[in-house]
């Protein structure tokens, strides 16, 4: 057994030259060894393959930059502009809608934060698909909504295949991702430091601007990026809610891997739209400077 | 007062807005007419005809093995990796916490797409395995983010006790790490398969032709109209899951009441 554990930790010593070798429990590194090798081989390697594809063309040897300038072409453009303007109005309304509710969730003083991640969690249970089908029935030109509204005879809306219904399905799926993670940081605030504001003279709104909103940063961080990214890059929502003439660049990217058959030209649309997504974590991450990694989840 | 109230209003309208969706679709799992924009009256016939479809079955059988078998080989490989991770040092930890976050951060669709080219370049067929790799793929970091905090939580020093006292290091993991950080493993664990569960844009390009998730099956049906069948099935998944929920709660509640009442009457 003795040898077993030491031949281990030689191992462990001769292939990562990152783990100290006086470290006391330098074998358990090797614990997450599967866990590398899995990431190696399933997130890694595929984001090079896309770098590759999107780089490459069927027609020509070499490296081309002829799929990244698809993105100038005008149709793709205004999809790509439409995505922008979409995620980002359905980011700040998530944002607006769940701020407030997570201050009234800590508010409540909750026995346990679990049952808020219970009900977040739970419409998940029912097929994002079919949940986002049903607000077709909701805001169709004769759902509920309309039919509502007829009945107290007041105008009808139009919104069905429209961006708002767009925005609407998005605030409307992403919406526990921004809540949670508030919530999290918020429920982690310690109420003494609160009152401590107070005690010191700071009115509430003080108290909010120079306390509660500065502690709460990461959570807020990690919410605009799990609606944000999401968002952007959603072709089902815009289907299913916008009809077929609107079109953003996630229809765009998934329409050229399953119906148009060119690989190089969707995965040069997707490298366009990754560097879109680290731009907004560069700037996400200017305003986090203090927490290592999302540890709001 | 009307600050309270008007606080439990707004939470009521959040909880309207989440949950007008799910009482839509179990309305119409009720109704008789096959239109979803017409109400044809009352009828449980969808129930019934549900167990015999088997398509909508089949699709069903292979949602719940993907989301089991991903969701535990993820938990087992994740759990695993949180314990290796927690005892390396920050510049290894960092980069692999970095690494954690990308498919988290990551849009679906570029992760769905890379795997595909993944799977097509080294000819592996797209079908069962290949959903069920990139399942695990994307539940890993969900089981790390749960298990991660719990692990920081927990007092190194009782497994150095437990090693001291001649616990071998397996026994000693299992009688003292893994009973701390059990929660984090299990909501990791849940979390994982109501992800897996709800997926549908990787399983859209990793999936074959052969295989049909209830995602996939119900995207095909979008255009030509969702079968009734599929919002009786979902209404079932979605209210057996809510009643679990509840029988849970209760249970760790009475556990609490019965803890309590123990230790207010210490003298029997």
């Amino acid at each position: 057994m003795s040898n077993q554990e030491e031949s281990k930790v030689t191992t462990a010593e001769a292939t990562v030259t990152l783990v100290k070798k006086s470290h006391r429990f330098s074998g358990k590194s090797l614990l997450s060894f599967p866990y590398i090798l899995w990431m190696g081989a399933f997130i890694i390697i595929p984001l090079i393959m896309v770098v590759y594809y999107g780089l490459t063309s069927k027609t020509s040897n070499g490296f081309t930059l002829e799929n990244l300038k698809l993105i100038a072409d005008p149709i793709n453009q205004r999809a790509l502009f439409l995505s922008l303007k979409l995620s980002l109005i359905s980011t700040l309304v998530c944002l607006l809608l769940a701020y407030p509710l997570a201050l009234i969730l800590k508010s409540m003083k909750l026995k346990s934060n679990s049952f808020v991640v219970l009900v977040m969690i739970l419409p998940m249970w029912m097929n994002f698909l079919l949940r986002t089908i049903a607000w077709q029935n909701i805001l169709e030109n004769n759902g509920i909504i309309n039919t509502v509204l007829k009945a107290l005879n007041l105008p009808t809306i139009n919104i069905i295949n429209t961006p708002t219904a767009i925005v609407l399905g998005m605030v409307y799926n992403f919406l526990p991702f921004m809540i949670l993670p508030i919530y999290n940081t918020l429920a982690k605030v310690d109420d003494n430091v609160i009152n401590a504001a107070r005690d010191l003279g700071a009115n509430s709104f003080t108290t909010f601007r120079k306390i509660i909103f500065p502690l709460s940063i990461p959570g807020v961080i990690s919410g605009i990026t799990m609606v944000f990214v999401p968002s952007l890059t959603t072709f089902v929502i815009s289907n299913i809610l916008g009809g077929s003439k609107i079109v953003l660049i996630g229809n765009v990217i998934e329409q050229q891997f399953q119906k148009v058959g060119n690989w190089h030209a969707g995965s040069g649309l997707s490298l366009v739209l990754m560097v879109f997504i680290l731009i907004s974590m560069a700037i996400l991450a200017k305003y986090d400077k203090e927490t290592e990694g999302t540890n709001v989840w | 007062m009307v600050k309270k109230i008007s606080q439990k209003v707004y939470v009521g309208l959040v909880m309207i807005f989440l949950y007008a969706p799910i009482l839509v679709l179990i309305v119409l799992s009720f109704n008789k007419s096959k239109s979803r924009s017409k109400w044809g009256g009352f009828t449980l016939d969808w129930y019934k005809s549900l167990f015999q479809n088997e398509e909508i079955m089949s699709a069903l059988y292979t949602t719940l093995i993907i989301a089991f078998l991903s969701a535990l080989i993820a938990t087992v490989i994740g759990t695993a990796a949180s314990i290796g991770i927690n005892h390396m040092r920050k510049v290894p930890k960092t980069i692999l916490m970095g690494i954690t976050n990308i498919p988290m951060l990551n849009a679906d669709i570029v992760t769905g797409i890379s795997l595909m080219l993944l799977f097509v370049a080294v000819n592996f067929t797209l079908g069962f395995k290949s959903v069920l790799i990139a399942h695990i793929t994307f539940n890993i970091p969900y089981v790390i983010l749960s298990v991660m905090p719990k692990l920081k939580q927990t007092n190194k020093n009782t497994y150095e006790a437990a090693l001291d006292l001649g616990a071998s290091p397996i026994s000693a993991f299992f009688k003292v790490v893994l009973p701390d950080i059990l929660p984090g493993v299990f909501s990791g664990f849940l979390l994982a398969f109501t992800m897996s569960l709800d997926d549908f844009i990787i399983t859209h390009f990793t999936r074959g032709a052969a295989v049909n998730t209830l995602s996939t099956k119900i995207y095909a049906e979008t255009r030509k109209g969702i079968k009734p069948e599929m919002y009786a099935l979902s209404t079932l998944l979605f209210l057996s899951v809510l009643i679990l929920l509840i029988l849970i709660n209760r249970r760790n509640d009475s556990i609490e009441k019965k803890r309590n009442s123990v230790a207010l009457a210490p003298s029997k």
